[in-house]
């Protein structure tokens, strides 16, 4: 028997995101999703391709923190001088990012908050490539923190990435590629399944319930759960400490809680 | 008859700037970017530039200093540090005009200027605030299918600065490491396009020849170079070295203390290149820092 932390469960419901994707480059952005892609392309889904964080594709994803710097072996090269040409404009990528905020269009931000464009509030990155990949290829997200925050009431403060919203759309545009999968939270798994591509909640945690999803987020869910969020097996686990041999995982989640224990 | 002798000093390459032009800087966040070019604007009293890049610090001093009235972006960061704090402090003041981009509309817009196009057609943009925010027009397909697409408009350069590993003095440069992100296309966008170089050597075919590949633009693209050993520090410059992380912690928590550019611009920006770089252990120091590891 093995402890799992919350952490190494969103990891494990992030994995099944990629699954069936086909040959397309799986990124993950941040600890929770790169280690997710990289467990999913070892486990089920051998086919994904990803890059090694850098400007190579790899065929064996590259663990987190400190290593050797020539340490990745490279297969292929996608660097981001053809990013564009190669990934993200032909719809060949998966990505799964964390926005600073989500609505329930599935609009996402990470380039301000209040204020006005001239002056914003806060200033974060810019949209970077959230507009192209939303209007091009399936994107998921990962929340370290559920709150309302986060899962905002109204619209986010910036449209950074396409979502569902009707208003939004300006007719006559190819929308046929927005695909927004999967979100997976600290408390739950959801997904767009809904009607009009409504946000439900499709698993929640161990000890989580949808009551306390529901009041952590700024606008109404739909419960779809159908049971709780599957724990890693042993295989997986392994897989995930090899990947990340500093444990930079157990810093992404508050207090790294622990959540159950795997046979 | 053209000068194919394009080398000049820094001062120099600056003294060819002028007031109100639109610049572009190649690079990508805290990578290749021609910190040294940087650092002698910033010497210099040139102002209202409108800044084309993919920022990093760059964009952090120059609008720490006050000399960007515009700013065409789709990210500023350094990446491990991620939000840039120099640049956040001259947003959240309401300090600059900004023409937010996504990256691949940014690149598209640089092609179209490279190409001479008024713009080029994108589905990047819809269903986001950028079009409304940035005033970017949509233009119909002709064709049977009636596409609605946005115009991204061509960013035409007056300059643009690179850093590149080296170069001959009629401007045949050589670019390594990994990813040379669009400084092809910064050069091609731009009227004139200034260099500088880890390494100048006298004609590039007698001491390379067999790197060629790694001319990543024609030298009828290239107006001016001059050569500065450590000249991207703070950021990369794969293979020579990586990213000085020491120093950008450095920048960013001047930021908050003392929060005042001038008060710190003589460390991060000094009267020259020699004294700048002997700031940070000097040349040698800078050579040995270490390739990021992602």
């Amino acid at each position: 028997m093995t402890d799992v932390t919350l952490a190494e469960l969103c990891i494990f419901a992030c994995s099944e995101a990629f699954r069936n994707n086909g040959e397309v480059v799986a990124t993950g952005v941040g600890p929770v999703p790169r280690l997710a892609a990289s467990l999913a392309k070892l486990t089920h889904s051998p086919e994904l391709m990803m890059t090694d964080g850098e400007a190579y594709l790899v065929e064996q994803p590259v663990p987190l923190g400190p290593r050797g710097y020539d340490d990745r072996k490279a297969a292929g090269y996608l660097p981001f001088s053809r990013f564009f040409d190669a990934a993200v404009w032909t719809g060949r990528r998966h990505a799964m990012v964390t926005p600073t905020q989500i609505d329930r269009f599935g609009q996402i931000n990470l380039s301000q908050l209040g204020g006005t464009h001239q002056q914003p509030k806060t200033q974060m990155l810019g949209v970077r490539g959230f507009p192209g990949n939303t209007i091009y290829h399936p994107n998921s997200f990962f929340f370290p923190s559920h709150t309302s925050r986060v899962f905002v009431a109204g619209e986010v403060d910036m449209v950074s990435g396409v979502g569902y919203n009707p208003a939004k759309r300006v007719p006559g545009g190819n929308y046929s590629a927005v695909d927004l999968r999967s979100i997976v939270t600290n408390l739950c798994v959801m997904d767009f399944g809904g009607p009009d591509n409504a946000i439900r909640v499709v698993s929640l945690h161990p000890g989580v319930t949808f009551a306390q999803v529901q009041e952590a987020t700024g606008f109404e869910l739909i419960d779809a759960v159908t049971g709780e969020t599957a724990l890693p097996d042993g295989e997986a686990l392994a897989i995930i400490a090899s990947l990340d041999p500093h444990n930079i995982r157990g810093s992404v989640i508050k207090d790294n809680p622990t959540i159950g224990r795997a046979a | 008859m053209t000068m194919l002798d394009k080398r000049m000093t820094p001062a120099e390459i600056v003294g060819q700037l002028s007031d109100g032009m639109t610049l572009g800087i190649g690079g990508w966040g805290p990578r290749r970017k021609p910190m040294a070019l940087v650092r002698e604007i910033l010497r210099s009293d040139l102002k209202d530039l409108t800044v084309v890049a993919y920022g990093g610090a760059d964009v952090g001093m120059l609008c720490a200093a006050g000399k960007v009235k515009k700013l065409v972006f789709a990210f500023v960061s350094l990446d491990a540090i991620p939000l840039e704090p120099w640049f956040r402090k001259a947003r959240e003041a309401g300090q600059i005009e900004v023409l937010e981009l996504d990256e691949g509309m940014f690149q598209w817009g640089l092609k179209a200027a490279a190409f001479g196009l008024p713009f080029l057609p994108t589905r990047v943009g819809l269903g986001t605030d950028l079009a409304e925010l940035g005033g970017l027009k949509t233009v119909q397909s002709p064709y049977a299918d009636g596409e609605v697409l946005i115009a991204m408009p061509a960013l035409k350069l007056d300059a643009a600065l690179l850093h590149v590993n080296r170069s001959d003095w009629r401007g045949n440069i050589h670019a390594f490491g990994p990813d040379v992100y669009y400084d092809e296309w910064f050069a091609r966008a731009a009227a004139k396009t200034y260099v500088s170089c880890e390494q100048l050597v006298d004609r590039m075919e007698d001491h390379y020849p067999a790197e060629a590949q790694a001319n990543i633009v024609e030298r009828a693209f290239i107006s001016g170079v001059t050569e500065i050993p450590g000249g991207a520090h703070p950021s990369s410059m794969p293979p020579a070295y990586g990213w000085d992380m020491k120093a950008f912690k450095a920048y960013t928590d001047a930021a908050k203390e003392p929060g005042n550019w001038a008060e710190v611009a003589d460390r991060f920006v000094a009267s020259d290149e020699q004294t700048y770089l002997a700031g940070f252990g000097g040349v040698e120091a800078v050579k040995a820092l270490p390739l990021p590891i992602f």
